[in-house]
């Protein structure tokens, strides 16, 4: 447990929608890391992933959140996303009139250029955005549609997680990015997932049920429940879950 | 000398404030005064109004009908029965000309607290429970046909459903015009007042017994409380001669569903204006509609969906069959006020033209003040799809049946979409019946 | 930049071509009265039967109410404060471009287009109209090598009076509406164009108009006329000074398209749109229109407008011929306080006849778009087709966006489309570029040029960057 410290949450509260929701949390993730959050609805698990990615309207009220020792908090949506922070959305949102191809490739030459690298030009892109969607089993005919536009649910993620296999962020935030998907969909986006674990990548997978974690093994499992987490464990705490349910947490954290 | 006969009702009023309508309580005295001030100033509307640019009322404007004389007395209810559904397991309220019809009509007892009865029962009472209701949604100033509905209306069917209340079986309410000798004119009135959470079915049912110059200017009202739900299906089927001139006019609270369904088989001049807000949010609203008309008839639909408040719904669906030298028009708006952030809104007409003399004009329209909004609407015309013809009759099917086939499936993307089983199979079968007509000759 | 200052940008931007160029100017007096149109007409030495024509205009006019019927809204204009006719001064009668008074030379280099020799735009004929007349007209000799005749109006009425008699009028007639009888009566100059038969014409032909003087309206006519098997792409592009009062711009451009004559007609429209607060900016109503009179001719128009405190345009076809093809793309930017209410008209009597719509408006700020559209199909049109697409976008809460078609059918085996929708870009939007690494500022001009890619695809080149550069949108790369 010596490897480098990546994010570094301590205390935090934000508000969204004008109600508290995120009330000191406290999560250490390392590098090649990969954490579990689960909890019921509502206890906060996407405004997690909104504060951690700087969704607009998401306000931090107090505690800090470190992303390699700089502050989160005080950075925008695009500094961080070049800065190597990834939000697989819950609902990826449809953008009528730009091609995924065109998307990918000015995100992609947006993270290349903060770093430091050259620009890939169209047939470099092309040819690695090729590369990627093997790895997702995705049609190349999705790259000339609108972005999400009149995707199937399951068609959504898997671009997801094309997107994060192009970009290479070093923490990925996926936000139930099992809800809505078959069991054939789930292993195609969880195999993605997977191949990009590294020594150098963490993850942050936010999840209602057990099932993912069969496919991405976690490192750690916390459990969040009104606004902080309440038990953290290895990834036998899943399964424990899986079979109680959260009725005995709903039930501690209210009376917290 | 004017063009239109506005001078015949106006001089008319007096005598039926005095007799037909002496019984009126003064609230009703004012809206009645007032609505025919109000027709005598505009009289019917013209052409050069853009809401009836493709509907000419000339030659209606021209006549003075006369209030229809009762006739419930030469009915039986073999008659009814032969014009109407078979009568399923509903309240049935039947009206002669305009006049309520006990005899004819056949009341179910229904659960506590709905008041459910004919207006003109219901008018005199002193604890009316209609005041504030009744012309509070079609008011007199916003239209000539309405205003003249209001002025001479003197009967037709209230439903009062309190909250909670649901009503499983439909209340059928069938309007039945006997033309005379004259051309007359009749003026049905409905109001349907649904309380919170309360959910009803109506069913309009606009029928003629006989030919001859008949004139049905009809009004319906439809204030849905919080959380309640109303399901309205509008039948026009009277006939050939008819003209059917009908206002529908809804108010919508926060959460309510409205859904109807238009219908129009027959009449030679059929316009149906229809007027939904959605003054709630979450308010949710589906117009459904479905034409077919052949010779020389005229439909004309003019619905308005105003999404008022946010997060509201709504869907509209026209489709219509136009054949030999009728002539269909589409008019659907849909606006979205300022405010009306997170409105759905979807519309859709589609036409079958079937003769080289059918026209159509179909304007749908989108107005739009609030960023937050998803709205589309579509409108096609064209034939029965040739390829799919084709693909049946290599399969062995006779042209007829399979242009029947193929019509069925046209209607049934609208009728699939009623509630009530027993009714959806009805009027399934009314509209097949009424479209096989249609194409009689080119089988 | 945060997403809602990119908004905000947006919705904001400033008008870059607001300068006034200091000449004097040869004016009548402001107000209208047969006696300006007959002093308008002397001037250009006109003869009788266009005097004529334009006094029964005038007495049309008179008769005629103000539209009303769209969604635009403004103060009645007052007439008899127009300045009907202004013109720089310049000698009588100018020999080559060399003789161009400088400054209006440097007006159309600071405008970016060019009229001396050396710096002309290559592959670009360009008729440069100054308030109310036509002041340069580039290649007409290498054009008239080929038959091509590409000059002002008021030439075309000198050179060629029996093509100009033949045509004028007769697809937009006066009587058309007030704005066009309006037209009919005081137009000064405009730009004149045919093409012989199955002539190709070489290079695109282009008009660009300026206003400049202050209280004069411009009413300028264009004619075009593409003879049997020719083709012919015109341009026409539009700025004006900014000023706190309004300036009408009452234009009528008629095109004839004769039998496999084709006609491509391209607008980039800036006129001057007025302040943030809505204080000044052109009236532009104008009547354009084209009849596709031959068998298998096509007219297509694409318009990107983006100036002008009001437009009020309906570019339209009239597909008379059989198997006539008739196309509308049209992008509508309104900003602060402007409006728009643009659309088409297509009028199928032909057989086989084919119509496209496709209208983009974009609402921004308290920009109010409307689409406003016709398609018929006559009773002889059998086989008729057509499609219309319009597209919205809102970008804030205070905008707005209309959709009116309306398609009339008198014919069974008429096939017509519509569809339109209504979108935003909305924060959810911008949050989801701003996560993948694009700034907010980027990811407004990516969707936007999304959204528009398929009218700008439609215009030529050079106008494709022009029109790209004002929607402040940059091109959306090889990919895609």
């Amino acid at each position: 447990m010596s490897s480098e410290i990546l994010l570094q949450v301590e205390g935090l509260c934000a508000r969204a929608a004008g109600n508290e929701i995120l009330r000191g949390l406290d999560l250490t993730v390392r590098a090649g890391e990969v954490h579990a959050v689960m909890g019921p609805n509502g206890s906060g698990k996407s405004t997690l992933a909104n504060v951690l990615a700087g969704r607009p309207g998401v306000e931090v009220t107090a505690g800090k959140v470190l992303y390699r020792g700089r502050n989160l908090v005080e950075m925008a949506p695009e500094e961080r996303a070049r800065e190597g922070i990834f939000l697989a959305f819950q609902y990826p949102v449809e953008i009528p009139g730009v091609t995924n191809l065109y998307f990918l490739k000015a995100a992609a030459n947006a993270v290349r250029k903060h770093r430091g690298l050259e620009e890939l030009d169209a047939m470099d892109f092309l040819s690695l955005a090729r590369r990627k969607m093997k790895l997702v089993e995705m049609d190349e005919k999705m790259m000339s549609r609108a972005i999400n536009e009149g995707f199937s649910g399951g068609e959504k993620k898997r671009n997801e997680v094309l997107q994060m296999a192009i970009l290479e962020p070093v923490l990925s935030i996926l936000d139930e990015t099992d809800s809505g998907l078959d069991i054939d969909a789930l292993g195609i986006v969880s195999r993605g997932v997977n191949s990009l674990r590294s020594a150098e990548r963490s993850m942050i997978v936010i999840t209602h049920y057990q099932r993912l974690l069969d496919h991405i093994v976690p490192d750690r499992v916390h459990v969040l429940a009104g606004g902080r987490i309440v038990r953290s464990g290895g990834k036998e705490l899943a399964l424990e879950l899986e079979e109680q349910g959260y009725a005995w947490i709903e039930g501690g954290a209210g009376a917290a | 000398m004017t063009r239109d006969a506005r001078e015949h009702y106006v001089a008319g009023f007096g005598q039926f404030a005095e007799r037909e309508a002496a019984g009126d309580p003064p609230w009703l005295h004012a809206l009645r005064k007032q609505a025919i001030a109000r027709f005598a100033e505009t009289g019917f509307p013209t052409r050069d109004d853009e809401a009836w640019r493709y509907t000419n009322l000339g030659p209606i404007a021209r006549t003075p009908f006369e209030i229809a004389a009762p006739a419930s007395a030469v009915i039986g209810r073999a008659d009814l029965e032969r014009l109407s559904f078979p009568v399923f397991a509903c309240s049935v309220f039947v009206f002669v000309n305009g006049r309520f019809a006990p005899s004819l009509s056949a009341p179910r007892a229904l659960a506590g607290g709905i008041q459910i009865g004919n207006l003109a029962a219901a008018l005199p009472s002193p604890l009316c429970p209609l005041e504030g209701h009744l012309g509070s949604l079609a008011r007199p100033d916003e239209g000539a046909l309405v205003a003249l509905n209001t002025a001479f209306f003197t009967d037709g069917v209230m439903l009062h459903v309190p909250a909670g209340v649901e009503i499983e079986t439909p209340i059928h309410v069938v309007y039945l015009s006997v033309p005379g000798e004259r051309a007359t004119i009749s003026y049905p009135r409905t109001l349907v007042v649904a309380g919170r959470g309360s959910r009803a079915t109506v069913v309009e049912d606009f029928v003629s017994l006989g030919g001859g110059v008949a004139f049905t200017n009809a009004v319906c009202e439809i204030a849905l409380a919080e959380g309640s739900a109303v399901e309205h299906v509008s039948l026009q089927r009277e006939h050939e001669d008819a003209a059917h001139l009908g206002a529908i006019r809804v108010r919508q609270a926060r959460d309510s569903r409205y859904k109807a369904h238009g219908i129009s088989l027959g009449g030679r001049l059929t316009r149906n204006d229809v007027l939904a807000i959605l003054d709630g949010p979450g308010a949710d609203c589906e117009l459904n509609g479905f034409y077919v008309a052949s010779d020389a008839q005229h439909v004309d639909n003019h619905t308005t969906i105003d999404h008022a408040r946010p997060q509201g719904t709504s869907r509209e669906f026209y489709k219509g069959v136009l054949d030999d030298r009728a002539r269909g028009v589409f008019s659907g708006k849909v606006i979205v006020r300022p405010g009306a952030q997170k409105t759905s809104a979807q519309q859709t007409n589609k036409n079958l033209l079937l003769s080289a003399d059918a026209e159509i004009d179909s304007k749908p329209q989108l107005e739009i003040f609030a960023d937050d909004v998803r709205c589309s609407h579509g409108s096609s015309i064209g034939q029965l799809d040739e390829d799919a013809l084709f693909y049946l009759r290599a399969r062995g099917i006779d042209l007829a049946t399979a242009r029947s086939l193929l019509m069925r499936a046209f209607s049934a993307e609208i009728t699939a979409r009623i509630g009530i089983g027993a009714l959806r199979e009805r009027i399934d079968e009314l509209l097949l019946a009424r479209m096989l007509r249609t194409r009689a000759e080119a089988a | 930049m945060s997403s809602a200052d990119s908004l905000e940008h947006l919705a904001t931007r400033e008008y870059k071509w607001g300068f006034v160029t200091d000449i004097e100017a040869d004016s009548v007096p402001p107000g209208l009265s047969e006696d300006v149109i007959r002093l308008i007409s002397s001037r250009k030495g006109e003869p009788e039967w266009l005097l004529a024509w334009r006094l029964e205009a005038y007495r049309r006019w008179l008769t005629m109410p103000e539209p009303m019927w769209s969604t635009v809204r403004f103060p009645l204009i007052d007439y008899q404060s127009i300045v009907y006719y202004s013109a720089p001064k310049q000698k009588k009668k100018l020999e080559s471009l060399d003789e161009v008074d400088p400054r209006l030379l440097e007006t159309y280099e600071k405008l970016g287009i060019p009229l001396a020799e050396q710096k002309r735009l290559a592959g670009v004929a360009v008729d440069a109209v100054f308030d109310s007349v036509s002041v340069a007209t580039t290649f007409r000799e290498e054009l008239s090598k080929k038959g091509i005749l590409f000059c002002s109006f008021s030439d075309a009425v000198r050179e060629h009076p029996d093509l100009v008699r033949k045509y004028l009028g007769s697809v937009v007639p006066y009587a058309d509406n007030k704005h066009a009888a309006l037209n009919s009566a005081v137009f000064s100059d405009g730009s004149f164009v045919y093409v012989p038969k199955g002539v190709r014409c070489p290079m695109e032909l282009s008009t660009y108009f300026r206003i400049n003087a202050a209280n004069t309206g411009q009413f300028e006519r264009t004619l075009i006329i593409a003879d049997e098997g020719s083709y012919v792409s015109y341009l026409e592009g539009c700025t004006a000074p900014q000023r706190d009062e309004n300036q009408l711009h009452a234009a009528v451009v008629e095109l004839v398209a004769l039998e496999r004559a084709q006609i491509k007609y391209s607008t980039v429209q800036n006129w001057y749109p007025g302040d943030a607060e809505g204080r000044g900016g052109i009236y532009n109503f104008v009547t354009k229109r084209g009849k596709c009179l031959g068998r298998a001719s096509k007219i297509s128009w694409t318009q990107v407008e983006t100036g002008s405190a009001i437009t009020w345009k309906y570019p339209s076809c009239i597909l008379v011929g059989d198997d006539s093809i008739g196309e509308f793309y049209s992008v509508a930017l309104t900003a602060n306080r402007q409006q728009a209410d643009t659309g088409t008209k297509m009028i199928h009597i032909g057989k086989n006849t084919r119509s496209t719509v496709v209208s983009k408006g974009i609402s921004t700020g308290h920009g109010q778009n409307t689409y406003r559209g016709q398609v018929r199909i006559q009773k002889g049109a059998d086989g008729a087709r057509n499609f219309s697409q319009c597209d919205s976008l809102l970008i804030g809460p205070e905008c707005g966006a209309h959709t009116f078609p309306c398609l009339e059918v008198h014919n069974p085996t008429a096939t017509v489309e519509h569809e339109a929708t209504t979108s935003k870009i909305g924060e959810d939007q911008l949050f989801y570029c701003q996560q993948r690494g694009i700034s907010a500022e980027d990811a407004v001009s990516m969707i936007v040029n999304g959204f528009c890619k398929q009218v700008l695809k439609e215009l030529p080149m050079e106008f494709a960057v022009e029109a790209q550069k004002l929607l402040g949108v940059s091109l959306e790369g090889s990919v895609g």
